[in-house]
């Protein structure tokens, strides 16, 4: 078949990189970016990142477990997402705005 | 054959990456997040976890960038006037960022290459066999994942009331 | 036999507790008469017991219970009925009981009285107990008591700030001789195993003659006596002591509580017998004490501090007998004492009743007419201390004086001064009390009046006393199996044959009659300087000389106070100095300290979400990197 061709010609090595760079630049958005939207969708970023290494291992070596796991992060991540934006437009609703840096009262 | 296209995905989810973390305006910052979610869709294939690539783009890119893009419509927030930040804190971003990178793929020192393993079962990611996988052993994460779904929607609801 | 022991012990303690807690509500002739009482029938049932003893009897060891056993040894609570013990159980209720009697009508007018005779009845108890106990540590809770009701009694009229002053003096010098005391105790108990007395007389003879160990034992005892019996360095409290009402100056600190120091001694005589050198450390003491005390009674003017420097003196007496190791001499001279000197202070404080509580001789003066009683009764008290013959002062001091001459003739040179000295000072105390010119104001001429009966019969009794009481020892030369009773009925107590210096009876007549001589001469010109040429003694600024070394007491209290007290005092600032400077600062910085630090880590926390994300995945980066390089 020709999964197996794919599995035996790219090696998995390339799928951690590719991967690593993923996460990394979801990491880089959460903390340099200012809107809260964006770094809401840096976060599903960094989850589909995971979710697609999890999948290469799981093909790589023959187990259906990585690919069920990766089914139930899908599931979570889109319960999150909904809540997280029904936050999100409860921030705009109260302040106008969805800066983060506004959000400081919870300060020692 | 498969190198030359697997390259090209990555390709493609990166830059839509690099884009989505840097574009000032947000709506374009999304609609780049959707391409990277077909790109990832699109690595799926290649691997043959079928379920997941075609669940990838109804769940992702149909459903949670779509959601996005509501919200995003519903603030109108298309012009992005957004402050800027200290460039101290971009740095510590951008070395922090950096540091994790390096950190994880450090993880290749004294990588020993295998060769790859000529028996693997490739059928693995078929819907049948991950459907028999699902209601055989994981029964009962389904059910609690179905209830999860449940509080996020009662949640979601609950939050976004305009009279509390 | 052993009820009759814990009757005499006992009784006064319960006068004690019905005074101490009923007296309040109880009137003033029952709390005096129940006072008196317990104390006259303790000294009954004392004299029953002298009756069964003779020379010969054994000692009897009551033994009320099992006190506690440490380390093998048992230490029993105990009672031991001996010749000493009965000797100083009579003085004690004896004089005690006289003066119980006293204050009855010394006290009237104050509102302390049941106080006063609660301390009183606790002050015999305590005195008892020191005097019966069979063993040292039963002797040392005696001691302690009679140190508090010292205390208690001489600072009774607390409201003046100088006689709370005076109790505490007191009671701190006692302390310092209790602190010798206590290590001697425990050096006993270390080194025979026992601290009972037969015990250790039994085991005293381990020790060998003159070591270091019997030196420091009896050095350390002999140190809680110098502080009881006021002998030089520890002697500047008793004067002080005058403080206190005239009863107690004439129950504890002539007669008794002072006597506790001589008392000791002579029980611990199997440990002094075999350190000689101690012996001459309290020869000297004592010699110096005698000297020194009687040299400042010379020029005192307030009545009560004569005779207080006079006891001081006599007791310097007491104890160069003893260091001669003519231990029985010294009991002697210690109830001839008890009776001629408390007759004395109680003599003296029927004048001060009588002259409305002045205390300065330059003030009074002509008194003989007008308190006859008390004139006679305090003339015999002087014949007696100053050694008119055959009065029961003489035949103890000469006693004395013939053992120092064969000891050493020196030492007799010095005596006899000093007996001088007593018979100058005792003699000016009376002449310018009761001759002359009255020399008070006219206020107090109108109250002068003779005291009431209470007062008076003690002071016959013990005039009586003073004259016979002599005749219980007399010296061999009298002949007629009369003589050496007291020397005869205290033999059983010593232990090892001390072997006293013989002097050969013609030097000792002669001795015997240079002191007699010297007795009417040194009358003959105290008369003549007081009484013929009025001379009167001077307020205290003119003084000059020798004359105001005598009557600035040498001068001892301001060096004590110059050294001693200034040193103690700067320590305390060094202390306090030390707590609020250092120690104060040190749990100042802790706290501080976590303030600080709580600040530093407060600015954290800013509310910023940012800064909160940055830190995390630094720290996640940051443990990743630690991970592989732990690898």
């Amino acid at each position: 078949m020709e999964g197996n061709s794919f599995i035996q010609v790219v090696p998995l090595e390339y799928f951690i990189i590719l991967c690593s760079v993923l996460f990394c630049l979801g990491v880089l958005g959460v903390l340099v970016r200012k809107n809260a939207i964006i770094i809401l969708g840096c976060v599903e970023l960094m989850l589909n990142s995971v979710n697609l290494l999890l999948a290469a291992f799981s093909s790589y070596k023959g187990d259906g477990n990585g690919q069920i796991l990766v089914f139930f992060i899908m599931v979570v991540a889109a319960a999150e997402v909904a809540v997280g934006l029904a936050i999100i437009a409860m921030m705009y609703r109260n302040t106008k705005s969805v800066d983060i840096s506004i959000f400081n009262k919870l300060r020692g | 054959m498969e190198q030359i296209l697997f390259l090209f995905v990555a390709l493609v989810a990166i830059t839509g990456a690099v884009y989505f973390v840097f574009a000032r305006n947000p709506l374009y910052a999304i609609l780049s997040l959707i391409v990277v979610m077909f790109s990832i869709a699109g690595l799926y294939i290649l691997l043959n976890a079928q379920f997941l690539g075609i669940v990838q783009i109804i769940v992702y890119a149909g459903a949670i960038m779509v959601l996005f893009l509501y919200i995003l419509m519903m603030l109108n927030l298309s012009k992005e006037d957004e402050s800027k930040k200290q460039n101290l804190m971009k740095f510590a971003g951008v070395f922090s960022a950096g540091l994790l990178l390096i950190s994880i793929l450090g993880a290749f020192r004294g990588f020993k290459v295998q060769a790859v393993a000529e028996n693997v079962d490739s059928s693995v990611g078929l819907t049948k066999n991950l459907g028999r996988l699902l209601f055989n052993e994981y029964v009962l994460p389904f059910e609690l994942a179905s209830i999860l779904i449940f509080a996020g929607i009662v949640g979601a609801v609950l939050i976004g009331k305009k009279d509390l | 036999m052993e009820n009759l022991v814990y009757a005499i012990i006992l009784l006064p303690l319960l006068g004690f507790l019905i005074n101490g807690l009923f007296g309040k509500n109880l009137p003033k002739m029952v709390v005096g008469t129940l006072a008196t009482l317990v104390v006259f029938v303790s000294f009954c049932i004392t004299v029953s017991l002298f009756l069964k003893f003779d020379a010969e009897s054994q000692p009897v060891i009551v033994r009320a219970f099992e006190w506690f056993r440490i380390s093998g040894i048992q230490i029993n609570f105990g009672f031991q009925i001996d010749q000493l013990s009965l000797m100083m159980m009579m003085i004690i209720t004896g004089i005690g009981s006289l003066i119980h009697l006293y204050s009855i009508g010394y006290m009237s007018h104050d509102k302390g009285f049941y106080k006063f005779f609660t301390y009183l009845n606790l002050f015999i108890f305590s005195m008892l107990l020191l005097v019966m106990g069979s063993n040292y540590l039963i002797l040392f809770i005696g001691w302690e008591g009679v140190g508090l009701c010292s205390y208690l009694l001489i600072g009774f009229w607390y409201t003046n700030k100088e006689y709370g002053a005076a109790a505490r003096k007191a009671f701190i010098m006692n302390r310092i001789g209790d602190l010798g005391m206590i290590i001697g105790i425990f050096m006993i108990a270390s080194q025979t195993n026992a601290v009972d007395f037969l015990s250790v007389a039994e085991n005293s003879s381990k020790f060998a003659l003159d070591s270091p160990i019997i030196i420091f034992i009896t050095g350390s005892l002999f140190i809680g006596a110098m502080g009881k019996s006021a002998q030089i360095p520890l002697f500047t409290w008793l004067p002080d002591a005058m403080a206190g009402p005239t009863p107690v100056s004439a129950l504890i600190h002539a007669a008794t509580m002072v006597t506790a120091g001589i008392y000791l001694v002579v029980r611990s005589n199997f440990l002094f017998s075999l350190a000689p050198t101690t012996m001459d450390g309290i020869l000297f003491i004592g010699l110096l004490t005698a000297l020194v005390a009687a040299f400042i009674g010379l020029r005192q003017n307030d009545i009560k501090k004569v005779l207080a420097y006079s006891t001081v003196s006599q007791l310097g007496f007491m104890f160069v007998a003893v260091g001669i190791g003519a231990y029985t001499t010294a009991m002697f001279h210690l109830m001839t004492h008890a009776f001629f000197k408390a007759l004395l202070f109680l003599g003296s404080g029927s004048v001060i009743h009588a002259m409305s509580d002045e205390q300065d001789m330059r003030l009074m003066g002509g008194l003989k007419k007008k308190i006859p009683i008390t004139h006679i009764t305090f003339l015999i008290g002087t014949l007696a201390i100053s050694g008119f013959p055959f009065l029961s002062g003489m035949i103890s001091k000469d006693e004395i004086l013939t053992n120092a001459y064969g000891k050493n003739p020196i030492i007799w040179v010095i005596l006899f001064a000093i007996a001088a000295m007593t018979a100058i000072y005792m003699f000016r105390a009376y002449y310018l009390t009761f001759h002359g010119e009255f020399r008070g104001t006219a206020e107090q001429e109108k109250h002068l009046h003779e005291s009431p009966k209470t007062m008076t019969i003690p002071l016959i009794i013990l005039a009586g006393l003073s004259v016979v009481g002599g005749f219980i020892n007399l010296p061999h030369f009298i002949g007629h199996g009369n003589y050496s009773k007291l020397a005869h009925w205290l033999e059983s107590i010593y232990v090892y044959d001390v072997e006293l210096p013989e002097v050969a009876f013609g030097t000792e007549m002669i001795l015997l009659g240079l002191t007699v001589l010297m007795f009417f001469v040194v009358w003959f010109i105290v008369k003549n300087i007081y009484v013929t040429k009025k001379k009167m003694a001077l307020p205290d600024e003119k003084y000059s000389g020798w004359e105001r070394l005598s009557n600035k007491k040498l001068f001892l209290d301001e060096l004590y106070n110059a050294t001693f007290v200034r040193f103690i005092e700067g320590l305390g600032v060094g202390g306090n100095m030390f707590d609020k400077g250092i120690l104060n600062k040190f749990s100042d910085f802790i706290g501080i300290g976590a303030e600080d630090s709580g600040r530093a880590a407060k600015r954290l926390q800013n509310g910023n979400v940012e800064n909160y994300v940055l830190i995390m995945s630094l720290a996640i980066g940051i443990i990743l990197i630690v991970n592989f390089i732990l690898q």
